[in-house]
């Protein structure tokens, strides 16, 4: 199972009028697998992942994803009108929504809020029941769109040790679309540099599990990926 | 006792810096209330004065002892009941209409680019017609009875429900509905989850300027062609000098107009208990 691929990407190509914003792009991602996608603004990939997660149309080349894919964007994108667990469980058959829905919010640690109202949450908790809303599906395919961009700085960390929890427990394959290049280097098995479209360099990260921020590999993967993306001062630093 | 007295002033210090604060702020609360009321009462009162030294005749304005006593007379007898019973009747049935009517067609044009087109542009130009001008139409299309009264009020409180929910269905945030995309809800999931409840807030709005429009129809409707309801009586009244009674119909109108407002707030404080307090119209 594990060499099969969830996404299959062959030559993508997407353009809005004049501006191409992806190039025949071909990318594939195995089961289980946490691939982190970083770039510039402006490289393409938050329409990359709106491609993958079937909110953009495929005009030009094919691309193959599962059924059971979920998406946690940048902000929360909680129903402000139903409760955090009717958020959770919203669209779930079957009688049994609402354990499960509390199952998933006791999982990332919000197991005492099912009955607040969105707009009463912090950000982070806001974050969380997004992450359970989507992981309460079960998904072969987990989309994070900068999932933890608008967080404050110890919230993120926060967050970001939480996934990777949740990876491990899961094992569904991930697509983290970030541009916080230690974000990547903590959470993924394999970057994918963006430039202008193109894949520009794909980066295996190999270092042990649980990894923390001052793994002594991350400053020359750091020196790498900041290279690629074009940061010739912090690469040379 | 040195222990002792270090205590109990560490213990009254606090409290006692406190309680001033507390008891102005208790005086000063009904006091408050009271100054807002001083003016109504002297208006009042000048008013009765006046008509018991003659300068305001009874024929212009009727004394506020005099009104009280009218509309005591006119709920015993069963007058003002039975009125105040039709008005009411037809100002709902109306009004009940209107958020039907209102209703659909706001789901049709909100929902289809279609519906849009075939019903948006006339509901736009007729909001801009004077409803009120539109009575002698209606007396000559549909008589005295009872149907150009409740038409009336129909057709007036139906814009203000259908521009207001309009808008809330088509101001649903696009993100959301993303959102919905992504869990695969259906479109039926999709409107009774996200577009339904997304729009309320608008359409409640929509329904508080309905009910005080429904009201003003109402008082025209009755008081050009009416045997029963609030407007007859008042116009009745009007034969007879009797101010009395167009002022107790007056109250009566108020009183309907502040309490219909105050049932839509209820209703939106109970449906729109999610948002923030602070947010809350």
């Amino acid at each position: 199972m594990a060499d099969q691929p969830v996404i299959r990407i062959d030559r993508l190509s997407r353009s809005f009028g004049e501006t191409t914003v992806l190039h025949g792009l071909s990318l594939q991602i195995d089961a289980g697998e946490f691939v982190a996608l970083i770039g510039r603004s402006g490289s393409g990939k938050t329409t990359l992942l709106r491609t993958v997660a079937g909110l953009d149309p495929v005009t030009e080349g094919r691309v193959e994803v599962p059924d059971n894919r979920a998406v946690v964007f940048q902000e929360a994108r909680l129903l402000p009108w139903r409760r955090v667990w009717q958020n959770v469980a919203l669209g779930l058959d079957g009688p049994d929504g609402r354990e499960r829905a509390r199952a998933a919010l006791a999982e990332v640690g919000l197991g005492h809020r099912l009955e607040a109202w969105p707009l009463t949450l912090s950000g982070g908790e806001a974050q969380r029941a997004g992450l359970a809303r989507a992981l309460v599906r079960a998904p072969a395919l987990l989309l994070l769109d900068e999932p933890f961009a608008s967080l404050d700085a110890l919230t993120r960390l926060r967050m970001q040790a939480l996934v990777a929890e949740l990876w491990r427990r899961h094992r569904c394959a991930v697509l983290l679309v970030t541009h916080d290049v230690d974000e990547a280097l903590l959470l993924a098995d394999r970057v994918v540099v963006l430039d202008g479209g193109r894949l520009e360099r794909t980066v295996a990260i190999d270092l042990p599990r649980p990894r923390r921020h001052d793994d002594p590999g991350f400053p020359r993967l750091r020196r790498t990926l900041l290279s690629s993306l074009g940061v010739a001062d912090a690469a040379a630093a | 006792m040195p222990d002792g007295s270090v205590h109990d002033w560490n213990r009254a210090g606090p409290a006692a810096a406190q309680a001033p604060t507390v008891v102005r702020q208790r005086l000063r609360a009904p006091g408050r209330g009271w100054r807002r009321l001083a003016s109504p009462i002297a208006i009042i009162c000048l008013w009765q004065t006046g008509a018991w030294l003659g300068i305001i005749p009874a024929q212009t304005l009727a004394a506020p002892l005099r009104i009280g006593r009218t509309a005591a007379g006119l709920l015993g007898d069963g007058t003002l009941g039975h009125n105040l019973l039709v008005s009411l009747l037809r100002a709902c049935a109306g009004l009940a209409l209107a958020v039907a009517a209102g209703t659909v067609l706001a789901l049709a044009a909100g929902l289809s680019r279609l519906g849009e087109a075939a019903i948006d542009p006339p509901m736009q130009m007729g909001r801009t017609l004077p409803v009120l001008a539109m009575v002698p139409l209606f007396i000559l299309w549909f008589g005295i009875g009872e149907t150009p009264k409740i038409g009336l009020v129909a057709l007036g409180a139906v814009f203000p429900i259908y521009l207001n929910l309009f808008k809330g269905v088509r101001g649903v945030d696009p993100k959301l509905l993303e959102m919905a995309r992504t869990l695969g809800l259906t479109r039926w999931q999709t409107l009774r989850h996200v577009v339904l409840p997304g729009a309320l807030p608008d359409f409640l709005l929509g329904l508080r300027f309905a009910v005080g429009i429904s009201w003003l129809m109402l008082v025209v409707a009755e008081q050009v062609n009416a045997n029963s309801g609030l407007g007859h009586m008042m116009m009745d009244a009007q034969e007879f000098l009797r101010t009395d009674i167009i002022l107790v119909g007056l109250f009566v109108y108020a009183l309907l107009g502040l309490l219909s407002d105050q049932a839509v707030r209820l209703i939106e404080a109970r449906t729109l208990a999610w948002r923030p307090t602070g947010a809350r119209g």
